[in-house]
């Protein structure tokens, strides 16, 4: 799958606090309306500004923090297409692949605010288009790349009845 | 090979040799949700018509939000309450306290495999669980099979030694911690606690530190099950749920960090990272117009007591707020009867009934523009106390009580004397006694 945007660029420690924000606790249950709040701590008219298709930038340790999987979801919901950061928190990785939302792991610094991105999901690689250049995202492990392709850890146990990991 | 505790635990419960890097199938023993992401998970269950609860021990903790502050969180406690009728998973009602604290008491056990649909579910470790924090979709399949997987985690064994200079509490030493690994510096590895330090520190002690490994990255943060192990859950009419877990001697470790205890100084994580620690005398004269005592990393008895006994017969500074907050109804009850509440009260604090109170930025103590809180809990995030304006800090109830005092950050072991730590001991040892 071919997924083109514009780069949303975010920093370092992007913790889930910022992506979805305690005070917006009562919207759990409301999710489009929390997704019009997606990552509002980190730049405050982000929902409105960003456009469906597009992808988060950002340093390392994206996610850190609460086990919401509410982040994930929310980012998938506002229409962002995938994550890109140089490393991510171990919870949010997990929620993220169950919820069917690709991330790529990879080198973002010569990315910058705006850049016009094309990312092919199946080999991982990441076209810069206004940079001119290109980047390889880390191979998902296998496990995770099995529930990925199934669409997420739901559809996953529904097609298996199980866990098929290997 | 010798094994790691994670490796000894996830071999027992997958039913195979397993080392680190391997990805097994493991036996659920615990399924835990809390309030703010059970919702999601039960209709994640309905969604796939698997509405059921097969993990050995399934329950519903509502401590978030507890008691409701508004009709939409209502709605989800409901919704929540008609899971546990529905399925037969333990309902944890409004008052009966945090979900980390309320597993360690009466459910969790060692060697038990324990996911829970919140970060610090890693605190089930310092019993020697495997015990870690999930999303709600993989604590929901887990809760629904009966199993979940994983990736046995590489282990970083933290070795410490030498007795806490007085003022200085486990809470400085997973904070010391944290700020030399880094937030990221233990991603996807298991802590393992241990050595002389370890060995002789209280069940409540040690919870801190399993309770904050989550805060270096980790997955989960282990500790021996030993003698306190089983004083513990004694207390708790639990003798039976206990066993001795410990790692082989030739176990392979990714790294271990050396760490001696008496040469630690009370820590304080500025905003708005917890790998942002300094010593306290760094902090010193920080205003604070809030000090929060509470939470599942410090809101357990003896957390209160030390906090009251600095306390006792004072005052908190009259521009700086002090909220108290139980960690759960066997805290509340035995900080009652010890009179601490009292103490608490006279010095001019609040006390609010068992849960996570103002940590999550709910209800309880949101702060201001441009406030900032010295809380005992283990996150600073911006925003994470309802206001993306405010500041929070993080240190020991000590650190915490005698700053409440000061009305600004201030270095408890001012405070401690020989003699007065004798007492602190003295206290404690009678708490544990009761």
């Amino acid at each position: 799958m071919i997924l083109k945007g514009k780069a949303w660029k975010f920093g370092d420690s992007i913790s889930t606090d910022l992506i979805c924000p305690g005070r917006y606790f009562h919207l759990r249950s409301n999710l489009p309306e929390l997704a019009k709040h997606v990552l509002e701590d980190a730049d405050q008219d982000f929902a409105s500004k960003m456009a469906k298709g597009d992808f988060v930038v950002a340093g390392n340790n994206f996610g850190l923090g609460s086990s919401r999987e509410h982040a994930p979801t929310i980012i998938k919901l506002a229409g962002i297409s995938a994550v890109l950061a140089k490393s991510f928190a171990r919870i949010f990785y997990r929620n993220a692949i169950n919820v069917g939302l690709p991330l790529l792991e990879c080198d973002t610094d010569k990315i910058e605010q705006g850049d016009e991105i094309t990312i092919d999901l199946a080999t991982g690689t990441i076209r810069d288009k206004t940079k001119g250049i290109e980047l390889k995202a880390r191979p998902l492990p296998k496990a995770m790349l099995n529930i990925l392709n199934d669409g997420g850890l739901l559809a996953h146990i529904e097609k298996h009845g199980d866990f098929r990991l290997d | 090979m010798g094994k790691t505790l994670a490796e000894k635990i996830l071999s027992g419960k997958s039913g195979q040799d397993a080392y680190a890097g391997d990805i097994v199938i493991a036996q659920v023993d615990v399924a835990a949700f809390q309030d703010g992401t059970g919702p999601l998970g039960v209709r994640q269950l309905q969604k796939m018509r698997l509405e059921r609860a097969r993990a050995s021990k399934s329950i519903l903790f509502i401590d978030h939000a507890a008691p409701s502050p508004r009709k939409e969180l209502s709605n989800d406690h409901m919704l929540l309450r008609e899971f546990s009728k529905k399925t037969g998973a333990i309902l944890s009602e409004v008052g009966d306290g945090i979900i980390h604290q309320r597993l360690v008491e009466s459910y969790a056990k060692p060697g038990d495999v324990v996911i829970g649909a919140d970060s610090h579910t890693c605190t089930s470790g310092a019993l020697g669980a495997f015990a870690t924090g999930m999303g709600s979709t993989d604590v929901a399949v887990g809760m629904a099979m009966g199993r979940t997987w994983f990736k046995v985690p590489e282990t970083f064994r933290v070795q410490v030694k030498g007795d806490f200079p007085p003022g200085v509490y486990s809470k400085d030493l997973i904070l010391y911690l944290i700020g030399m690994l880094g937030a990221d510096g233990a991603t996807y590895k298991a802590l393992e606690f241990g050595g002389p330090a370890i060995e002789k520190m209280s069940m409540e002690a040690r919870f801190v530190l399993s309770n904050m490994a989550v805060e270096a990255g980790a997955k989960t943060g282990l500790i021996a099950s030993d003698k306190r192990t089983k004083q513990y859950l004694k207390a708790r009419a639990r003798v039976r749920d206990w066993k001795p877990i410990v790692p082989d001697e030739d176990a392979k470790y990714e790294r271990v960090i050396e760490i001696d205890a008496r040469k630690l100084v009370p820590q304080v994580a500025f905003p708005h990272t917890v790998d942002n620690t300094r010593a306290v005398t760094d902090a010193k004269g920080i205003k604070v117009s809030q000090v929060f005592l509470g939470t599942c990393t410090n809101g357990r008895i003896e957390d209160l007591k030390i906090a009251a006994l600095i306390l006792k017969g004072k005052q908190r500074a009259h521009n700086t707020r002090l909220v108290v907050v139980p960690a759960s109804r066997e805290v509340f009850l035995s900080a009652m009867k010890s009179g601490l509440l009292e103490v608490f009260v006279r010095a001019g604090g609040i006390i609010m009934g068992p849960g996570c109170g103002p940590c999550v930025g709910v209800h309880q103590g949101v702060l201001g523009d441009g406030e900032a809180c010295l809380s005992t809990a283990n996150r600073n995030f911006r925003g994470r106390m309802g206001n993306p304006e405010g500041f929070v800090y993080l240190a020991s109830p000590a650190t915490a009580a005698y700053s409440a005092i000061k009305g600004e950050i201030s270095d408890p072991r001012r405070l401690f004397t020989t003699r007065k730590r004798k007492t602190v001991r003295k206290a404690i040892k009678r708490g544990k006694k009761k």
